[in-house]
């Protein structure tokens, strides 16, 4: 999930929204695509889309700042988000996310200043009967304590 | 050698890939020839990972495993008892044995992705035999059963079938919910990283009933892992005709597609879910029209969750009579319990509608997982109530929750020690509608931020604000569009009532 890049040429951007344009309700599979090769969704993307799909830009912007995963920008090499769902809570999750939140010195959304990791939170991972939960890119991680967060970030590189 | 080892998200989780490597390493070195089948799991979370080794045509357990034991469990004999993580043939564990598995009948047993294990344990029979009957008698026999959704509601799933099959139009739609993100629920999850085909075989069978032959499952970007297992089940599917142009030679059509979801909880409500497959934001539509009669691009759509839709075929193979003999009242068949948070042995727990909370919380589930006394167990996700020990001999059933003020969502259970602090929990629910709202009507986008402030108040020891809450909640209740801000007051009220205690003790500390 990492990106690729932050400069999205002009051509595979279209090639993208082509690819998806004759699903039935192709935005969200655009965006998701888009978001996969570029880490976020480009600016330059934003016309190609509207146009495309012969809505205003507007209309586009509701929709893409409507949804907690699309970004504007890069976020960190990786994303680690933590559970903040009640089940977790039951076993120490909000504990845990301060106690990390404050080690990196960051807010929920941050990025460490080496651009590593950004911290998100995430409510709920399907991951109940073993929290804390969280999740670093796509791997799963339960019952995590402080020792294991350390190592996380240290593998991380934050 | 046949070796299971789960390849679901909690095992994962868990470190069920390093155990794979571990066994893998082990097998090589040993020169033994090992099958290592990735299954889902059987829902005992608190062994995961569980690894299970066939001897003899049984399959024998052993967990929580760690990639240490992996040489001893090659050897076998530590299967038949040499440790305390032997478990013995999984069949006739008491948490196995005690269960009436239906929906779950195949998760942790078979390949999620193998077609022919699916049909050897009885999979594709209810499509087969639902190919053969006309749209109507299929809605029959799914109103017979008695079938209400999984996803919180509880509305006769036979009844929303007969709408969109009534309903005349060029192109209907089966959309599944695989968008529920309550706390303390992964039944969904679990189903379809354990038992894909049985979505698409509940989906399938849908279609054929109704008349619609396009399906999409909006699927939750927070749950990655079934989202590829789903994808690849459904191309699996298509390339063996179960679905596409001609269901499994019948002549009759219906295809389907994942969709993912963006991160956004209101989604989880059907038609918010129905803008957000269309493109939009995510928004809820204000009721009528149904999306029975104007639902996924304006069409007649069947909008139902994946435990209903799963259950379909099991339904359809055994006979809405069988499926209807489980059960209590008007609740029939069986519940996938899901037991979660601080919990001795949390798991998926399916069984009879009818248990009593406390069976299933002190018995089932072992109490706390810290050792400390149960104080409060939230049942039906974020938006369910806290329900205290004096409650605890409340039926699982739709209507005896709702006589105790309750409600069982998605029979989702959170176990909550004496530690908890019930005033947090309750500023918890209403931070959480505040940020969720979706912003279309007023009380959820505006309540749950007041409701926040007002619990704050209470906090700082403002007696009067208690009463204020009461009162913005009933008006959340009455005046919300959806369930998000019409059933936040239950978290809110629930531990406002049932914990005084933990409201006046903030007082107190202010004072």
């Amino acid at each position: 999930m990492s990106p690729a890049r932050s400069a999205a040429p002009i051509e595979e951007l279209r090639q993208i929204i082509d690819e998806h344009r004759s699903l039935e309700g192709p935005l969200l599979p655009i965006l998701h695509a888009i978001q996969n090769a570029y880490g976020h969704i480009p600016a330059e993307a934003r016309p190609l889309i509207a146009d495309a799909l012969n809505i205003t830009e507007a209309e586009l912007h509701g929709v893409i700042s409507f949804y907690h995963d699309f970004r504007d920008k890069p976020a960190g090499r990786h994303v680690l988000k933590i559970c903040r769902a009640e089940a977790c809570q039951a076993v120490g999750g909000e504990e845990l996310a301060a106690e990390t939140l404050r080690k990196l010195g960051l807010d929920w959304h941050g990025t460490t200043e080496n651009g590593a990791l950004t911290v998100e939170p995430v409510y709920c991972l399907g991951l109940c009967a073993c929290g804390p939960a969280a999740m670093v890119d796509d791997r799963v991680l339960g019952r995590v304590d402080a020792a294991q967060m350390d190592a996380l970030l240290a593998e991380a590189g934050a | 050698m046949r070796v299971w080892v789960p390849g679901d998200s909690a095992a994962k989780a868990l470190g069920a890939d390093q155990v794979v490597a571990a066994i893998a390493d082990a097998a090589r070195d040993r020169g033994v020839d090992v099958e290592i089948i990735r299954n889902g799991s059987r829902g005992m979370i608190w062994l995961e990972p569980l690894v299970e080794v066939e001897i003899d045509g049984q399959r024998y357990g052993y967990g929580p495993a760690t990639p240490e034991d992996a040489g001893a469990i090659l050897s076998g004999g530590i299967l038949r008892g040499d440790s305390a993580k032997s478990l013995g043939p999984v069949d006739d564990l008491d948490w196995m044995k005690r269960q009436t598995r239906l929906t779950f009948a195949r998760v942790g047993v078979i390949d999620p992705l193998s077609l022919s294990d699916y049909e050897a344990h009885g999979g594709l029979a209810g499509l087969r035999h639902a190919a053969t009957m006309s749209g109507a008698e299929i809605v029959r026999e799914i109103t017979e059963s008695g079938l209400r959704g999984r996803g919180g509601a509880g509305f006769p799933t036979g009844i929303k079938w007969q709408t969109v099959h009534d309903a005349d139009a060029p192109q209907k739609y089966i959309v599944c919910n695989a968008d529920e993100g309550d706390s303390g629920t992964f039944a969904d999850r679990m189903l379809m990283e354990g038992d894909p085909f049985t979505l698409i075989e509940g989906m399938a069978i849908a279609g054929l009933a109704v008349g619609a032959t396009r399906g999409y499952v909006y699927l939750r970007s927070e749950y990655p892992d079934a989202i590829r297992v789903m994808r690849r089940a459904v191309e699996i599917a298509r390339d063996a005709g179960v679905i596409g142009a001609d269901i499994l030679g019948s002549v009759k059509a219906f295809d389907m597609e994942i969709r993912v979801g963006a991160g956004a909880y209101v989604c989880g409500e059907e038609t918010a879910l129905l803008n957000s497959l269309e493109g939009k934001r995510g928004v809820v539509r204000a009721k009528p029209p149904l999306p029975a009669l104007e639902g996924f691009l304006g069409r007649p759509t069947v909008v139902n969750n994946v435990i209903s839709l799963a259950t379909v075929p099991v339904i359809m193979a055994k006979g809405a009579a069988y499926y209807a003999g489980f059960g209590l009242g008007r609740s029939r068949g069986t519940v996938t319990l899901q037991i979660a948070g601080n919990v001795a042995r949390g798991g998926l727990f399916e069984t009879a509608f009818g248990l009593s909370l406390g069976e299933i919380v002190d018995d089932i589930a072992g109490g706390t997982a810290s050792g400390r006394p149960v104080k409060a167990v939230q049942v039906g996700g974020p938006l369910g109530a806290y329900m205290p020990r004096e409650k605890f001999g409340t039926a699982f059933g739709y209507e005896e929750f709702d006589a105790e003020g309750g409600l069982i969502g998605h029979a989702g259970l959170t176990v909550f020690d004496d530690r908890t602090d019930m005033l947090r929990m309750a500023r918890f629910a209403m931070e959480f509608c505040a940020v969720e709202s979706c912003g279309k009507c007023t009380p959820c986008r505006i309540g749950a931020v007041r409701g926040v402030e007002t619990i704050d108040r209470i906090a700082q020891g403002d007696a009067e604000a208690a009463e204020l809450l009461t009162d913005l909640c009933e008006t959340m209740k009455d005046g919300s569009l959806c369930a998000l801000g019409g059933f936040t007051p239950f978290p809110v009220m629930s531990a406002l009532t049932h914990f005084p205690d933990d409201f006046a003790r903030q007082k107190e500390a202010a004072e």
